[in-house]
């Protein structure tokens, strides 16, 4: 069943809050779900299928559509980590398509920051039933170690330098200048990034992303409502999803599953990459957003290093402007999970709405793409092609 | 490891797992093998993650490797080095590297394993520099 046109984001909220201290995880929740249906024209009466992931307190969807008062007929709380919102907006489109919901809500919340949660340095209890961690937990796998060994490999196999992965942090912070809500709006240069102290070998601080509160929600809707809505009309044209884990042992750090959801994606849009005018690349690390570009088919395995290199990601300099919102590397990484805000900004830009600064001129045809997990053990790789109609 | 890193909790074994543990216990390490397939896996499952069949068996392993990838930990106390080690008979395991100059790694350097022990429990595959 193809979903090309057959559902509209029609509103799309991003949390102002980077430290919510005095706001609840489900009062976060239904902030912003408020504010994506405000922005649509819509009320949570409109409101029949619900998505959320595990950043939702209590039972997920259930606790949530009681807190909010939803009414449903659709439910999906489909768990893929950060990329979960990217997943979710393809999922919505495919229930849409299926006459399963006529309005879709999707939210994301979290308040590690006020939690004082060590999100990238500390390791993370998945459970002691997870069939892996007698055989992980011991040796103290991170968020960050784990990226830094994927970072690493890449450096070993392709000669990828600190520098070249200096020049995405760059270029979110050409970009984050421009957001008064971003957590880190100084410029930045390459020699900034690399003599910023060393988190993992070869991660500095600096390639690593904010930890922050806050949340964002988007509303997917049938092109019948969309039409009476006053928003600038966007369209989910393609998507793909894949996860990828360590093979029983085959572990290659080289690629993720972009390699796999980039060609889904495109397949289904009927474009290239080549017609791709913005993309919202998940960056929970400046790594991360290195080896998705070349996993979409940006640039040839390889060559990432060279692409992201001099600005060419900068909007109004290079080539492909990404992130314009500063991305988690800058901006925010709210309840550590980027893939709701790679979604928001790629809708602002294709409605014209970023900041003027940023805005890609003639932004008709945009991707996201979200990272879930970890790169170096198991994670989910979703992509999205939206199109401004 | 330094005198100041933190105890290893004991890695909980399970009906599934209990041999590889036990024979931890006693300094070898054992990776599983598909007999229909004849491929070996790791971290070890009853069914082969490769074709499926449950004809899996233990083998012992020589303990020797290559380092794939490793980073060094610099911003815990003490560092430590986060590694995965391509074993000779095939699966690539995540491990840590000790006793060697956390300085000198590179990637393709050859390893042993060195057995590590655990607060109460068996001790767990970590690796050296050989």
């Amino acid at each position: 069943m193809s979903i090309r046109d057959k559902a509209y984001i029609v509103g799309v909220f991003e949390h102002p809050t980077r430290k919510a201290d005095s706001i609840s995880l489900a009062q976060l929740h239904a902030e912003v779900a408020h504010g994506a249906l405000a922005d649509a024209g819509l009320s949570k009466d409109d409101v029949d299928g619900y998505f959320c992931a595990g950043d939702a307190p209590g039972l997920g969807g259930l606790s949530m559509a009681d807190y909010m008062g939803l009414r449903l007929r659709h439910i999906d709380t489909t768990e893929t980590g950060g990329s979960s919102y990217v997943v979710h907006v393809a999922h919505a489109a495919e229930a849409i398509a299926a006459g399963r919901c006529d309005v879709a809500l999707i939210t994301l919340a979290g308040r590690p920051r006020a939690e004082g949660m060590a999100t990238g340095t500390a390791p993370r209890n998945y459970g002691s039933t997870a069939p892996d961690v007698a055989f992980e937990a011991p040796f103290s796998p991170t968020v960050v170690n784990q990226y830094a060994m994927a970072a690493m490999r890449h450096m070993h196999e392709f000669k990828t330098t600190s520098e070249q992965l200096a020049w995405i942090k760059v270029a979110a912070s050409q970009h984050a200048q421009h957001n008064p809500h971003a957590m880190l709006r100084e410029v930045v240069t390459v020699a900034d990034v690399v003599g910023s102290p060393m988190i993992s070998d070869p991660l500095h601080r600096l390639d690593c992303c904010v930890i922050s509160d806050g949340g964002g929600a988007v509303i997917v809707a049938r092109p019948e409502v969309a039409k009476r809505l006053k928003r600038p009309p966007v369209t989910v044209r393609g998507a793909g999803e894949a996860v990828k884990h360590q093979m029983g042992g085959q572990v290659d750090l080289t690629y993720t599953g972009a390699r796999w959801s980039g060609p889904a994606a495109f397949e289904s849009a009927g474009v290239t990459p080549a017609d791709i005018k913005y993309a919202s690349i998940y960056d929970s690390f400046t790594i991360t957003v290195l080896i998705t570009l070349e996993d979409l088919g940006f640039c040839p395995k390889g060559q990432g290093g060279r692409f992201v290199s001099d600005g060419n990601l900068i909007a109004g300099v290079g080539k492909l402007p990404f992130n314009t919102d500063g991305g988690g590397l800058c901006n925010n990484h709210p309840a550590n999970r980027g893939g709701m805000t790679k979604v928001i900004e790629a809708v602002r830009q294709l409605r014209g709405e970023a900041h003027p600064k940023v805005q890609v001129k003639n932004c008709d045809l945009a991707l996201a793409h979200g990272t879930g997990g970890s790169l170096a053990t198991r994670h989910a790789s979703a992509t999205l092609i939206l199109e401004a109609k | 490891m330094a005198a100041s890193a933190p105890k290893i909790p004991a890695p909980t074994s399970t009906p599934e797992t209990a041999p590889f543990w036990e024979a931890a216990a006693k300094g070898k390490l054992l990776v599983k093998s598909c007999t229909a397939c004849g491929r070996a896996h790791h971290y070890p499952r009853p069914h082969c993650p490769f074709c499926g069949s449950d004809r899996t068996e233990w083998k012992e392993s020589a303990g020797r490797g290559v380092v794939y990838s490793y980073s060094v930990m610099r911003r815990a106390t003490p560092p430590y080095v986060i590694a995965y080690v391509t074993l000779d008979e095939g699966p690539t395991m995540m491990t840590n590297l000790v006793d060697c100059d956390f300085d000198a790694l590179r990637i393709g350097q050859p390893a042993r394993v060195v057995w590590t022990p655990t607060d109460g429990g068996p001790p767990v595959p970590m690796f050296t520099l050989r």
